[in-house]
């Protein structure tokens, strides 16, 4: 793929976008699941995600792309290196990982052409290392390979990469943003993979003719001529940017009033969401989308709108329930507010 | 919805020429697609042929074979990653001491057409692959130590070779197929008269291809597309993209510089027609009435008929003298819908879209050549395992240096390039996911349902929540009055099975040969799809109806005692649970001639139930 479809000229999928932003904002949100119908735009809104990022600083020379700021949690090489290791702007990395990828390639391996033609053992990182403070998309995740599935869990929850394979003993940062698309007709996914998402993204087609066209219009136009369409978005494209930057650096000073969490706390427990991790995701999204809106608390309005990605797949499921847990949480969210 | 009926010329001897002429409008209609996926195989992404392998399918392919300007390649059905989309050359890697990567078949066919032969067996994940690929217009590689990135601008021919309307290529790649056409009811006769008049010169589309990229297309048309496609219930809006771009190769094709009508029209008819889930509200009464109440998954598009005659309102420049441009191309793309679709249709109103059926995410491959991978681990190839190169000469790696002093001071010879011994194998590992379905076979006869088909129905409910612990596909079969009907096809979805259980009407004869007989059958067919069945029958064990449809309770009783043999020689794994209120003999032998583990209903709860399921399913040689 050259290039990729503008962010700001996907139609209509609201929810998608915002997850896909909130995540940008706070990665400690921790990814985002985008699962729904065929043909709605699922892998191009991931894709259209990095040429929309600002760049970020990183270390000269480092592999993982240590932060310089933040030399604690960098890899063994940055940490060793004198205090103000030279630095400079590259893009936040997107990393595709495709269909039928080895276990090789994803956690890294033995540099297999210089340990034969030169007899030295070096460790050739993955795309684990690649993803390194960016964000990892899988897409068909339901069609992953367990085996790599459970490692994805294991490193996506530590945050570092552990080799130990071919007499390599390595380990580097690996913090990265899952995010995840997929059909559910393909398969559903494991309850264990689901809750590492913070967001989950139900998308279907748009159902109204107007935006039907306008899909078909401006895919048409992209492909005929990418670089006029791009062009031509470039701006919105940078408003969005100029938004993800602002809401970075006044995301900090956002506060989260007693009230907000109560309700927070309520609306889980309504739901009966296992575990903590549900209150925890609605807050930071509630939050970062505080952030991204520029108001300075978080409300119920911002709750209202995060609750159903925040929520919807950490429900205890009731296979034999018609309704969708989309329903149940907006059930439950008119309930507490009031409709 | 992938492919059209099966049988639209089944009705009846009457018309015969009127159906002699429908089927040589669809071998036009198939040659046609065939010229114009020729003028742009990469944008239109393919072409999905339904068919049994003839002679109207070879003579379709020539007819492409001629009208492209490259080779077509064939991708075998059970091609593994390394060859499909590239990985390590073994000879090479070994000549020349360093790895060397080999590009897959996809990479090697660039700018060309793949040919998949029984697309209907693709597996979910070569599916995926492909569909990546068609998306991304590259092949992404990261396997065996190797990272690239190649172009990839192919289109794709699936062969679809499916029988059942269950049996179709997947989804996932259908959708980005832009032609779907069925030569199934095609004799012989059909595809050679217009074979002459095909545009086999290759000149044609070399010629289309260059005027292509300067095409016009006007915005009234992109509308028209995508109104058609939403009138016709088609969800993903692929759809409609691809019909505006087979609308640009057919007026590049025919020589213009600008889509004219027609060529919308022979877009919608080849594009969108085989598409239809819902046909069109009557434009006469489409203003306030609401559409034809169909399944929940259609809520979302059941409204949008309506909308047709919407820019006929706000859109005056759609205008035409007579007709707005829209309803010309709904209409061309209606009249080439399958008769046979509408009947089609309604039946599949009171369930699910056929489309829905589950995915094929889990199928079992039995064997060691089949699997997903797992990681590899050491050890020697033996007994059909593969080596795994790439693990074998990491293991290797760290050696050579001391190995190549080694052998020389034993032999005296030069180095040689790689030295790999026994220790170093590393084997495939694969994993092989049984996926069980489970089949529910239910007596929904008069003495069953004054007994307790309520409460079968019940224990059904609760297996159902175990299903779905276990990830399950399950199937719901039931037999009353006359015959047995397939209620669910196998399928994850356990709201649906539900439904189905709750729409099930009691009473009628009890035929239960053709209960068993079905449920053979489908267990059969599960099997062939490399899934594990399990039998759950429940019945009070009492037939009147034999296999020949006549009722006769000792005739019957011989022919369910048969059937139950005839199921024991295919070793299913069974459960029969015996619904009379009082256990009964006859359940209770059926359940051993069947080789089925008996359970008698007024004794088993809940828990007892689901526990007899699961040791059945563990552990099917108990029986």
């Amino acid at each position: 793929m050259a290039v990729a479809f503008p962010f700001s000229a996907i139609v209509g999928q609201d929810e998608m976008k915002l997850a896909i932003l909130i995540a940008a904002i706070d990665p400690a949100i921790g990814g985002v699941l985008v699962f729904g119908d065929r043909g709605t735009g699922k892998s191009t809104a991931v894709r259209a995600l990095a040429a929309l990022l600002p760049k970020m600083r990183a270390v000269v020379g480092c592999r993982y792309g240590c932060d310089p700021q933040a030399l604690g949690s960098a890899c063994e090489a940055c940490r060793q290196v004198a205090a103000a290791p030279k630095s400079h702007l590259v893009p936040v990395p997107v990393v595709d990982l495709p269909l039928g990828a080895t276990e090789d390639r994803v956690v890294g391996a033995l540099d297999l052409e210089r340990a034969l033609s030169q007899g030295v053992k070096a460790f050739e990182p993955g795309l684990l290392a690649r993803a390194n403070r960016g964000f990892l998309y899988i897409d068909e995740v339901n069609l992953l390979e367990d085996h790599l599935v459970d490692l994805l869990i294991d490193v996506a929850a530590s945050g570092e990469n552990v080799v130990e394979r071919e007499g390599l003993s390595i380990r580097h940062p690996a913090r990265f943003v899952l995010v995840g698309s997929g059909n559910p007709e393909e398969g559903e996914l494991r309850p264990q993979l689901l809750d590492r998402f913070g967001l989950s993204v139900e998308v279907r087609t748009p159902a109204d003719l107007p935006s039907r066209i306008e899909v078909v219009r401006r895919r048409d136009a992209f492909e005929r001529d990418p670089a006029a369409f791009i062009e031509r978005w470039r701006k919105d494209d940078e408003r969005i940017r100029r938004k993800i930057v602002a809401a970075r650096s006044h995301l900090a000073a956002v506060t989260v009033p007693d009230a907000a969490l109560e309700q927070a706390a309520r609306l889980c427990m309504s739901l009966g969401t296992d575990g903590l991790r549900g209150e925890l995701t609605l807050m930071r999204a509630a939050r970062a989308l505080a952030a991204l809106e520029g108001d300075a608390v978080v409300g119920d309005a911002h709750l209202k709108r995060v609750a159903p990605p925040a929520l919807r797949h950490r429900l205890r499921r009731n296979p034999l329930d018609d309704a969708g847990s989309t329903v149940r949480v907006d059930r439950a969210v008119a309930e507490l507010f009031g409709a | 919805m992938s492919d059209g009926g099966t049988s639209p010329g089944g009705a009846g001897g009457a018309g015969g020429r009127a159906a002699a002429r429908g089927r040589q409008a669809v071998w036009a209609d198939a040659l046609l697609a065939a010229a114009v996926f020729a003028v742009d195989p990469t944008g239109l992404g393919g072409v999905a042929v339904r068919a049994q392998a003839g002679t109207a399918r070879e003579r379709w392919l020539a007819a492409l074979a001629a009208a492209l300007p490259g080779p077509v390649r064939r991708v075998p059905l059970h091609i593994n990653d390394e060859r499909l989309l590239g990985g390590l050359d073994l000879a090479a890697t070994l000549r020349a001491g360093r790895p060397v990567a080999q590009r897959g078949l996809l990479a090697e066919s660039d700018g060309g057409v793949v040919l998949l032969a029984m697309a209907e067996r693709l597996s979910a994940g070569t599916s995926a692959r492909l569909a990546a690929v068609l998306d991304a217009g590259e092949v992404a590689l990261a396997r065996d130590g190797i990272e690239l990135r190649s172009p990839c601008r192919i289109g794709v021919v699936a062969l679809d070779e499916g029988l059942s309307d269950d049996e179709h290529a997947p989804d996932a790649l259908a959708d980005r197929l832009a032609f779907h056409i069925d030569l199934s009811d095609l004799s012989l006769r059909d595809a050679e008269e217009q074979d002459t008049a095909a545009p086999s010169a290759s000149q044609c589309v070399i010629d289309a291809r260059a005027r292509l990229a300067a095409v016009q297309v006007s915005d009234a048309t992109v509308e028209a597309l995508c109104a058609t496609a939403a009138a016709l219930g088609i969800a993903s809006l692929r759809a409609p993209l691809l019909a505006v771009r087979a609308a640009r190769a057919l007026a590049a094709l025919a020589g213009r510089d600008a889509v004219t009508t027609d060529d919308a029209c022979a877009s919608a008819r080849l594009v969108l027609a085989p598409r239809a889930t819902a046909l069109p509200a009557p434009p006469a009464q489409d203003e306030d009435e609401p559409a034809e109440p169909h399944s929940e998954e259609q809520e979302s598009r059941a409204e949008t008929p309506p909308e047709t005659g919407e820019p006929r309102d706000d859109e005056p420049a759609a205008d035409a003298p007579d007709k707005p441009l829209d309803d010309v191309v709904l209409e061309a793309a209606q009249a080439a819908i399958p008769a046979g679709l509408l009947a089609q249709l309604t039946l599949a109103q009171g369930s699910a879209p056929r489309a829905r059926s589950a995915g094929r995410a889990g199928a079992v491959q039995q064997g060691k050549l089949r699997g997903r991978p797992a990681a590899a681990r050491r050890g020697e190839p033996r007994g059909g395992e593969r080596l795994n190169l790439i693990e074998t000469l990491r293991a290797a790696a760290p050696w050579q240096r001391l190995r190549r002093a080694e052998t020389q001071r034993a032999t005296g010879d030069g180095p040689p390039r790689i030295e790999v011994r026994a220790e170093d194998f590393h084997v495939n590992r694969l994993q092989q996911r049984t996926q069980t379905t489970t089949i529910f076979v239910i007596d929904a006869s008069g003495s069953s349902a004054l007994n307790r088909l309520a409460e079968a129905k019940g224990a059904v409910e609760l297996l159902l929540a175990d299903c779905y612990v276990r990830r399950d596909r399950v199937a719901v079969l039931a037999f009353r009055g006359r015959g047995a009907e397939l209620l669910l096809p196998p399928t994850r979805s356990l709201v649906r099975a539900k439904r189905s259980l709750a729409s099930l009407p009691g009473g009628g004869g009890t035929p239960l040969a053709a209960g068993i007989d079905a449920a053979l059958a489908l267990a059969d067919a599960v099997q062939r799809r490399g899934e594990t069945p399990l039998l759950v029958l429940l019945t009070d064990g009492r037939a009147n109806i034999g296999r020949d449809g006549n009722p006769g309770r000792a005739r019957a009783d011989d022919d369910a005692l048969t059937a139950a043999r005839q199921m024991r020689l295919g070793r299913f794994a069974a459960l029969l649970v015996d619904t009379s209120p009082q256990p009964q003999p006859s359940a209770r032998r059926l359940a051993a001639e069947m080789g089925a583990t008996y359970l008698p209903l007024p004794y088993a709860g809940a828990a007892q139930l689901s526990q007899a399921v699961r040791a059945v399913g563990a552990d099917p040689v108990t029986r």
